[in-house]
């Protein structure tokens, strides 16, 4: 990691520590710490990491932007600051000015389409859109009937929103534009399609369940060496410590999927099959890894980590949650199956093997 | 707060695609000579000198030791990049493989000089075959309740007692063994062991096969009756193996044949479903595929963090934990998929046949070299569980 990442890192642990512990923010059931949290992270430039400083933004490489979402993951942070990142992203790509406030991407799954009418309005229905409520704009991909792709800034209040809430209790909305009128369209650069949008999606989703292990690892371990039954604390026993061996080895193939992937976007010069492989298996692993490291976070802990007091719930549910935005992992296994089966049995190996 | 794991995305320098595509190329010309039929991964006791010899030749052995022993001075990415291609390709490795990952590294470090100048260079020319003499009868994950008995005698040592699943000792010219010369003590189980150097093929020595579930002969029993060791052939300390047997373990755990061992299956299951397949084995293919870059992903990521001097000793422990977990699945779950295939697949008979011989072995690959109950507890160690 270079060191400008690790100052970027740091400014929003910092943040994260100050104003979006835990614990406070379980206790908080009226959300008085989210105007703060986001003030904070937006005077920091945070929001708007992989915006140019031309656009609006604070100019982050894509790698330091990476490294805020995994920082993000390990606090479980329930504001739209992964959505917001990727909107200006988004509209960057197009060299869209991005304005302040919070945002989302739309759509938010690769099976809905948006499409581009001829007098320039927007139509469609996206599902499953984190954060619409909270959003003032939405970065749009749309498609025209063509099939060529266009990047527009739209004004929230303009579309209809249907309120739905994930797994972890954060919105997931349902959003519809009626030949919506937006606020700018410019065309996406060549070869940009809605499947680069899922993916970049799906590796900051990745980064994100990969930094909630690590937290569920770390207070799991706490909790062990704290607590008692039998008369000795519960990570002497075996049956324990072998439990979060296990939950160690989840966390860690999450990590480093996500990372690996996080890493070959940031340095991607092209966009082809190895990439793909990257961001998908980082996906479909740290979905499996949200499965079986939660159960196992959440068994290590008994009842106490299955009432609302405790913050357990906060990183496990989470991440589950997770694992639905931006193509679930059995989508992406799915197309990645069809790619592999494509390419023929003897172009696998040089596939996984290519860096 | 416990200490976080570490895995870098740390990428293959260039100078490894051009070691690459010469690997692959020879094991190419190999194969289309019939040293080896890489859709036949169930000859793991043939033994192909030849092939060893020729590996040696190429300067594939001995990649990271110093010239000065027939080595190459190369990086462990290096190293890591023949292995791997190798694995995949179902090449004959199992007559230098234990030499070369584990037994070299030992003497480089424990072994007098006239030691080392005579054997490094035979097993960088793969010459030679080593086997590890750990187990006994009654002691197997518990290494420091070994019994076998070093006696101290004019010039060396006198050996009596066994030890026992080792592989290779059949065809291997030289062990590695740790025997007991000093009983345990009170404030130490561990002490009282030696490491020694043994010349296999000598008297005193009987090897007698043992046949496994697969259909093979691979590992053995090795009876040693009063079989002499000169003074020299002992590698460090005396009573001290406890000290050495944990330094080199991050680079046997983490290599890619903690996952590769069973990998053949899932290549041969792309192939007899051919370009077009439905949704349920494309699922299938796509989740396998997506762990098998994981477990590299991660596996890559321990050996560079080796090679730039840090020492993730939990990460590795990880590695070979979910990595052999993983090897052991992956031929359940092909099987389910190949239920699938079509009758008419031209590779339907391979595919079986792999998946009986893959099925068979996957019960050893959490056992041999250090359990998977042993794996977790050191991982709960480093967690600070213990």
């Amino acid at each position: 990691m270079a060191e400008s990442e690790n100052i970027v890192a740091e400014t929003a642990e910092k943040i994260f520590a100050d104003l979006a512990d835990a614990q406070t923010i379980n206790r908080d059931d009226k959300g008085a710490w989210k105007a703060p949290l986001w003030q904070a992270l937006t005077e920091a430039g945070l929001p708007l990491s992989w915006v140019g400083e031309d656009c609006g933004g604070s100019g982050a490489s894509l790698a330091e932007g990476f490294s805020v979402l995994s920082a993000a993951g390990r606090f479980a942070v329930a504001v739209p600051l992964a959505e917001t990142m990727l909107a200006g992203w988004l509209l960057a790509q197009a060299r869209i000015a991005s304005p302040d406030g919070e945002m989302t991407v739309v759509p938010a799954s690769p099976k809905d389409r948006i499409t581009v009418n001829a007098d320039g309005s927007l139509s469609g229905r996206a599902r499953g859109v984190p954060f619409a409520k909270a959003a003032k704009h939405f970065a749009v991909l749309a498609s025209d009937a063509k099939g060529s792709f266009s990047i527009a800034l739209v004004d929230a209040a303009k579309c209809r929103i249907e309120t739905g809430l994930n797994l972890g209790g954060d919105n997931s909305d349902t959003v519809t534009l009626d030949k919506v009128q937006p606020v700018t369209t410019k065309p996406a650069p060549q070869g940009f399609d809605q499947t680069r949008l899922m993916l970049m999606g799906g590796v900051a989703r990745s980064l994100q369940i990969a930094g909630a292990l690590e937290s569920m690892l770390e207070i799991s371990v706490r909790y062990s060496n704290e607590r008692v039954a039998f008369e000795k604390k519960i990570s002497k026993f075996q049956a324990v410590q072998h439990n979060l061996a296990r939950l160690a080895g989840e966390s860690a193939a999450a990590l480093a999927a996500a990372t690996s992937a996080a890493d070959a976007i940031a340095n991607a010069t092209t966009f082809n099959d190895e990439v793909f492989l990257e961001a998908v298996a980082a996906k479909i692993r740290c979905a499996e890894a949200a499965e079986k490291g939660g159960a196992i976070a959440h068994q290590v802990h008994g009842a106490i980590g299955f009432t609302i007091e405790h913050i357990l719930h906060r990183y496990s549910l989470r991440a589950l949650a997770w694992r639905d935005d931006f193509g679930s992992e059995s989508y992406w296994a799915v197309e990645l199956g069809k790619l592999v089966a494509n390419r023929g049995a003897d172009e696998l190996w040089p596939l996984v093997a290519s860096r | 707060m416990t200490a976080a794991l570490r895995f870098d995305p740390i990428r293959l320098p260039s100078e490894c695609e051009q070691l690459r595509k010469e690997v692959r190329a020879f094991l190419a010309e190999e194969i289309a000579a019939g040293t080896f039929d890489p859709h036949q991964p169930n000859r793991e006791d043939t033994d192909v000198p030849e092939f060893s010899r020729k590996v040696g030749a190429r300067g594939w052995l001995g990649m990271t030791w110093p010239k000065k022993y027939g080595g190459h001075e190369r990086s462990f990415l290096e190293r890591y990049v023949v292995t791997e291609e190798m694995r995949v390709a179902n090449a004959p490795t199992r007559r230098f493989f234990v030499a070369d990952r584990q037994s070299g590294p030992v003497l480089l470090k424990y072994a007098p000089e006239n030691i080392k100048m005579d054997i490094l260079p035979r097993i960088c020319r793969g010459e030679i075959c080593f086997a590890i003499g750990m187990s006994e009868p009654n002691s197997g994950s518990d290494l420091f309740a070994a019994k076998t008995r070093a006696t101290k005698t004019d010039g060396g040592y006198l050996i009596n007692g066994t030890k026992i699943w080792t592989s290779s000792a059949h065809i291997a010219d030289y062990m590695i063994a740790i025997f007991r010369t000093s009983p345990p003590t009170k404030e130490n189980r561990r002490h009282g062991l030696t490491q020694f150097l043994v010349k296999m093929k000598q008297p005193g020595i009987q090897v007698n096969p043992i046949g496994q579930i697969t259909g093979q002969y691979e590992f053995n029993e090795v009876v040693f009756t009063d079989h002499f060791i000169p003074e020299d052939h002992v590698l460090g300390e005396i009573d001290g193996a406890w000290k050495q047997a944990t330094s080199e373990l991050a680079y046997e755990r983490s290599g890619p044949e903690r996952f590769l061992e069973t990998y053949y299956v899932l290549t041969e299951l792309v192939r007899a479903v051919g370009k077009n397949p439905d949704t349920r084995s494309a699922e299938g293919i796509g989740r396998l595929v997506a762990q098998v870059h994981t477990m590299r992903r991660m596996s890559v990521s321990v050996a560079g963090m080796l090679q730039a001097g840090k020492e993730p000793v939990v990460e590795a422990s990880i590695v070979k934990d979910i990595g052999t977990v993983w090897e052991q699945q992956l031929p359940q779950r092909v099987r389910e998929l190949a239920a699938f295939v079509e009758e008419t697949a031209t590779n339907r008979e391979t595919l079986e046949k792999q998946l009986d011989f893959a099925i068979k072995t996957a019960p050893k690959l959490t056992i041999q070299g250090g359990t998977t109950e042993v794996l977790r507890g050191i991982i709960a160690r480093g967690l600070g569980l213990r």
